[in-house]
């Protein structure tokens, strides 16, 4: 063979290694490991003997011991004698719940705005650009600071709230409505619900086979509603009614009972989702302006109308360019939640923060919520990502 | 690996960096002395304690602390860097070395002084924590105070005290947390919050400052902590901290010596050999310190006693009109005494 050669043998031997350019590119990746992990290691060692020096406590030990200060709302039970760990875990479900809701909230608002500025009608057109326009142009702490002004100051004292209709009420400490009592029948109500849904799921299914193989459709949508609806109203029915509201009352300073969205939530969840709603919009009329004319040409040759050409043949391909911008979205949402600390709502950063100023391990403190909110943002991005795989284009 | 080294690996590269540059400092009069400002750390904005005026000059009683100890340290009360602080960033301000001492309303407390490694200064003002509510609630203690929805900033004693109080009493409260000084004020004038609490002192300024009119709120007679404030230094520098003792010392004491910065030149020819003592005349407790011997003449000269210093920012020079009450000297009835100049 041609390598047998001595040419050949000298090739195989290959220049020296220090004009190798894969051992040079090893060497250099090494070196730069090694730099960065003696950078971090300084650090990390500055940092404990300053630690040590200034006699500062260190470490997780903290977290058990009894938190003793009093949190506004929480989604669990909570009390000043309850440990660092659990006022931590309050947090955390306040900026998830926040997060949440404001998720599903900017999604269904920047849709629909998104859609509207696309709309033929001049009015819906315009009034959809103006908020976008507006709200996008504002920075988010103003407004948030703005909402819950308007919360705060519009609104009267508990002592003369507006009764919008019997126990729902609205003063300047929050929202407040009444809300059944738990019944065993409620249970069973959830369990019906389920039932509905997984119904209506299989509905659609059979009727997507049914119409591909014979043409004929079905009314799915009615159905799957009286589906999800009718069959928990069927059992509350069965069951006698048992509804027992408890209502809110006022007693002593405040409301008792019932359940109550306080302002600063609800200043948050607005402006969070008016905020973000407007880059969602803006991305979903990228993504239908992204869909060539020709396709929505091509559906109005067929006949369908414009609803269902905007459902069935225009969003489906418009959300391929839609997903990937979306998730940077919803990471900013849930990031901008930790606004929540400028007007009290306590949310995770808030409580952290407290925290960390009550025991003085600042640097415990903050380190939690960074690793709290990485992830977060590594989870949403994982599961979008996971979704843009399902609706990206499947070439073959 | 467990999280905890993660989140420790973490938390050290986050602060690494700004610690980093502290680790050789020195004694922080040398560092004073060669940049020639003491960095102090005061409030955000107080009335009676820190406000800056119309041409952003700081003013107030925990200002005058700050100049006092320029004035003992370099003979003139313009050689502060005034550093506005949170309740929430002071502690981290001085354990970095951001600023050399704390002027800001601290509570001395066992907690701080020991984890979160700080000393504290002789206690410059005597407060306790109370409740200011509306007159129209018709609220006339703090017992009355069940369900109450009340203002509070984060990250201090009066959190921790409000908690205690409630749980004490078998009450229940909800807080509404908010950190800056304007909007919690603000929350709490548009009737977000029923009560508003904080040092008894601070609630006074707010109720005069700040109320659209102040005849509408009060004042509930409970104290249902004591607030005892002082500045604070870290620890591990003793010259600094004694320096920072006896200044404050020297304030009260001149007070009670009658020294005033009116007198102070003519109490230099004093037969009193511890006036004579404290002004430097005769010499050694500069040098023990190691200031300069006018250390406490500077002081008084230019900043005045303990006296005047509460009269010119809280007391009855003011519209603050606090009584000395707790903050009077030991001789009239109050807590306030300076241990022995010699």
């Amino acid at each position: 063979m041609a390598t047998d050669t001595a040419s050949g043998t000298s090739r195989l031997r290959g220049p020296a290694p220090w004009h190798d350019p894969r051992i040079r590119s090893v060497v250099w990746q090494i070196l730069f490991v090694g730099i960065v992990v003696a950078l971090v290691a300084f650090l990390v060692h500055n940092t404990l003997v300053n630690l040590r020096r200034q006699n500062i406590a260190s470490g997780f030990g903290f977290l058990d011991r009894e938190a003793a200060f009093g949190i506004g709302e929480s989604l669990i039970a909570y009390s000043p004698a309850d440990t660092y760990a659990r006022a931590f875990l309050v947090g955390l479900l306040n900026t998830l719940y926040v997060s949440a809701l404001g998720v599903v909230l900017a999604t269904v608002l920047g849709t629909v705005m998104g859609i509207a500025r696309l709309s033929s009608n001049w009015l819906i057109r315009k009034l959809a650009q103006v908020y976008v326009e507006t709200f996008r142009n504002i920075p988010l702490l103003l407004q948030l600071f703005f909402w819950w002004a308007m919360l705060r100051v519009s609104a009267p004292a508990p002592r003369q709230a507006w009764e919008l209709l019997p126990g729902v009420l609205v003063s300047n400490r929050g929202f407040v409505f009444p809300v059944p009592i738990a019944d065993p029948a409620h249970r069973w109500m959830l369990l019906a619900l389920v039932l509905g849904v997984l119904g209506a799921i299989a509905l659609k299914r059979w009727s997507k086979r049914r119409q591909a193989a014979t043409g004929a459709q079905f009314p799915t949508g009615w159905v799957s509603a009286g589906l999800v609806l009718g069959l928990p109203l069927l059992v509350f029915l069965a069951a006698g009614r048992p509804i027992d509201l408890d209502w809110p009352e006022l007693k002593g300073f405040n409301f008792v009972g019932g359940s109550a969205v306080s302002p600063e939530f609800a200043a948050l969840l607005i402006g969070l989702t008016v905020y973000t709603g407007t880059f969602i919009a803006e991305i979903v009329r990228a993504g239908i302006l992204a869909v060539s004319w020709g396709q929505s040409e091509a559906a109005m040759a067929l006949g369908l109308k414009p609803g269902r050409r905007m459902r069935l043949i225009v969003l489906p391909q418009a959300l391929r360019v839609i997903v990937p911008p979306m998730t940077s979205e919803y990471l900013g949402l849930t990031k901008n939640s930790s606004l929540a600390v400028a007007i009290g709502y306590p949310d995770l950063v808030s409580i952290a923060n407290t925290t960390l100023n009550q025991t003085g391990q600042a640097v415990e403190g903050i380190a939690m919520i960074m690793a709290v909110y990485l992830a977060i943002s590594l989870i949403i991005s994982f599961f979008m990502n996971l979704y843009n795989r399902a609706v990206a284009l499947v070439e073959r | 690996m467990t999280i905890n080294d993660i989140l420790g690996g973490l938390m050290i590269i986050a602060v690494g960096l700004g610690l980093g540059g502290t680790a050789q400092a020195g004694p922080t009069l040398d560092k004073v002395k060669q940049t020639g400002q003491i960095s102090c750390g005061v409030p955000t904005g107080q009335v009676g304690f820190a406000t800056p005026d119309s041409q952003g000059r700081w003013g107030g009683f925990d200002i005058d602390i700050c100049k006092a100890l320029s004035a003992a340290i370099f003979g003139a009360v313009d050689k502060v860097k005034y550093v506005p602080l949170t309740a929430q960033q002071r502690f981290t301000a001085l354990q970095s070395g951001e600023v050399d001492v704390l002027s800001n309303n601290t509570t001395d407390t066992l907690q701080r002084d020991t984890e979160l490694g700080l000393n504290f200064a002789p206690v410059v003002f005597y407060d306790g924590q109370g409740f200011l509510v509306s007159k129209k609630l018709g609220v006339k203690n703090a017992k009355e105070l069940n369900g109450a929805t009340i203002c509070v900033s984060p990250g201090t004693t009066t959190e921790l005290n409000l908690a205690d109080y409630f749980r004490a009493n078998k009450m229940d409260f909800k807080p509404v947390v908010i950190e800056k000084v304007d909007e919690l004020r603000a929350a709490f004038f548009s009737g977000r919050c029923d009560v508003l609490t904080g040092d008894a002192s601070a609630l006074n300024a707010t109720r005069l400052g700040q109320a659209p009119n102040p005849d509408d709120y009060v004042i509930l007679p409970e104290r249902i902590s004591k607030e005892p404030l002082a500045p604070v230094v870290r620890h591990g520098d003793d010259q600094w901290d004694d320096i920072v003792r006896w200044v404050v010392y020297a304030l009260i004491e001149a007070e009670e010596k009658g020294i005033t910065s009116r007198n102070v030149d003519e109490k230099l020819k004093s037969d009193d050999p511890n006036i004579k003592r404290m002004l430097g005349v005769t010499p050694g407790m500069g040098k023990a310190l190691g200031l300069d011997e006018k250390w406490a003449y500077n002081e008084i000269k230019l900043v005045g006693n303990y006296g005047e210093i509460f009269d010119r920012n809280l007391g009855k020079d003011t519209e603050l009109k606090f009584e000395r009450g707790l903050n009077d000297l030991w001789t009239r009835g109050g807590l306030m005494y300076a241990m022995p100049i010699r």
